[in-house]
């Protein structure tokens, strides 16, 4: 397990209550969210879909990486970006 | 359609927009503080059966679609705990009677929830449950006011729903719909849903199993069959409804015209009839919305809209009008006093209602934010409300 700090988009403050930055223990990216949701619970929903797909509008990133692939592994002290996708307009 | 009954002692009107729902005192043209401010509401729906418990179907350009409660008017709000959502692809993959599916079944990919549309309260002898659809098209049931959801499966798994739903292909301009979900207020068992497109659809069994049911019903969007007969699904119904004070008798407005069906125990065969042919010809029978009288089984409210050429979607010829019947569609009565002399409205099928006050009231939104309501049945109509966003759904609700 690597502890892994993940900063929270404004979507999802209803969720954390305004935090902007929470600390997880995780061993990928799908683990974070899920640790969040075990946090707040409903947050992983709203950003990853019931096929466990990364939602189109949503982008986590692992340091600098735009991942997709929700089992990318997470190895020593990492942060993680959720952020709104710019999606045109 | 969306609200065949209103609740008791309905004092209020709730809006629901692309950027949030508004609630509106019946009594005044004043609007509460939004709900949901930013986000899509499709429609938002109070319990009829007395607890007042409102749902609200919620989503946002970015993060997925969910279910909110409130059981305090509206004050404070929860999140379903589980919202409505599709198997995995891996519980088709595993599944027996996915084997019944064709190799090309959507579902073998994986749905996913884009929208909860359509929310229904279900029976008054069930409290507790309530129904969804869902874009792209599945049912879903909740059996504990709203908090956990859980697909239907005799719909969502039935291996017919591919071929009667086009193979859940996305549809203009918002998505496949499954909505009117309607609950026949005598028999708990029987269901009605609309599929846009798919057709409509009867369950004598609380969802268990399902057949089309759309004898009678035009389908001029494809070509005619060989042998000339009927297409049995594959129609594109906008809003539907089981008649409360009847329920042997329904109404849709279908991309294809205005019925009614008088159900008859002594045929095999249930058919609709088009009494939009009797609209004046230069109108036409396309729209969205189609409003009941709670009370009185013949009186029905359409709204018009412009489905020539490139469907529009509004006003015909830019000349707002409500339409009334007072003999089951019989005979038409064109009702535009106080609207607009010139606008081009497009009104959602959510978009309209009635209160179910003795003194019965109607309002209706529109895609442009406006606001239109009449206290005499549609005689006139008076603008309640301007500058709102494109209006997706309009409800009554008592707000305490």
């Amino acid at each position: 397990m690597a502890t892994v700090r993940v900063r929270i988009p404004a979507l999802l403050y209803s969720y954390t209550g305004g935090a902007k930055l929470i600390e997880v223990e995780a061993e990928s990216a799908g683990g974070a969210i899920g640790a969040l949701d075990s946090k707040f619970p409903g947050l992983a929903f709203r950003v990853i879909d019931e096929q466990n797909q990364i939602r189109p509008h949503i982008n986590i990133f692992l340091g600098e990486e735009n991942i997709r692939d929700l089992d990318t592994p997470i190895t020593g002290a990492s942060e993680i970006f959720i952020v709104g996708a710019l999606s045109g307009g | 359609m969306t609200q065949p009954v209103a609740p008791t002692g309905a004092n209020a009107w709730i809006l629901g927009t692309r950027k949030g729902a508004w609630a509106m005192k019946s009594n005044g043209r004043s609007l509460e503080e939004p709900w949901f401010f930013g986000a899509q509401v499709h429609h938002v729906v109070q319990d009829v059966r007395g607890t007042g418990t409102i749902l609200a179907a919620v989503r946002t350009g970015h993060l997925g679609p969910t279910i909110y409660r409130s059981e305090d008017s509206g004050r404070t709000w929860k999140e379903s705990e589980r919202p409505p959502k599709f198997r995995t692809k891996e519980e088709y993959e595993t599944s027996a009677f996915a084997a019944a599916f064709d190799r090309d079944d959507a579902r073998r990919q994986g749905l996913t929830v884009d929208h909860v549309f359509f929310l229904a309260p279900g029976h008054a002898t069930q409290p507790g449950v309530w129904w969804a659809g869902t874009s792209p098209i599945g049912l879903f049931k909740s059996e504990d006011d709203g908090v956990t959801w859980h697909g239907v499966e005799g719909f969502n798994d039935n291996p017919a729903l591919a071929k009667w739903s086009y193979n859940f292909a996305p549809g203009t301009p918002d998505g496949q719909k499954c909505h009117s979900v309607q609950v026949d207020p005598v028999d708990p068992n029987r269901l009605l849903v609309g599929l846009s497109g798919g057709g409509l659809f009867l369950s004598p069994d609380q969802g268990r199993s399902w057949r089309p049911i759309n004898a009678g019903v035009a389908m001029d969007f494809a070509p005619p069959k060989e042998d000339g007969s009927e297409y049995e699904y594959g129609h594109d119904p906008h809003d539907a409804v089981i008649h409360p004070a009847n329920p042997r008798r329904w109404y849709h407005q279908n991309h294809c015209g205005i019925y009614r069906l008088d159900w008859n125990d002594d045929s095999t065969e249930q058919r609709w009839k088009r009494i939009g042919c009797n609209m004046p010809r230069e109108i036409g029978d396309i729209g969205f919305p189609m409003t009941c009288h709670p009370r009185n089984a013949d009186t029905i409210w359409v709204v018009p809209m412009d489905g020539g050429t490139v469907w529009p979607r509004t006003s015909i010829e830019g000349r707002p009008a409500v339409f009334r019947s007072r003999d089951g569609g019989e005979s038409w009565q064109r009702l535009d006093r106080g609207l607009p002399s010139r606008a081009w409205h497009t009104v959602l099928r959510q978009a309209m209602a009635h209160n179910g006050c003795a003194s019965l009231e109607l309002v209706f939104g529109t895609t442009s934010g406006e606001v239109w309501g009449s206290r005499d049945e549609g005689d006139s109509w008076q603008s309640l409300v301007t500058g709102l966003p494109k209006i997706m759904s309009v409800t009554s609700a008592r707000l305490d």
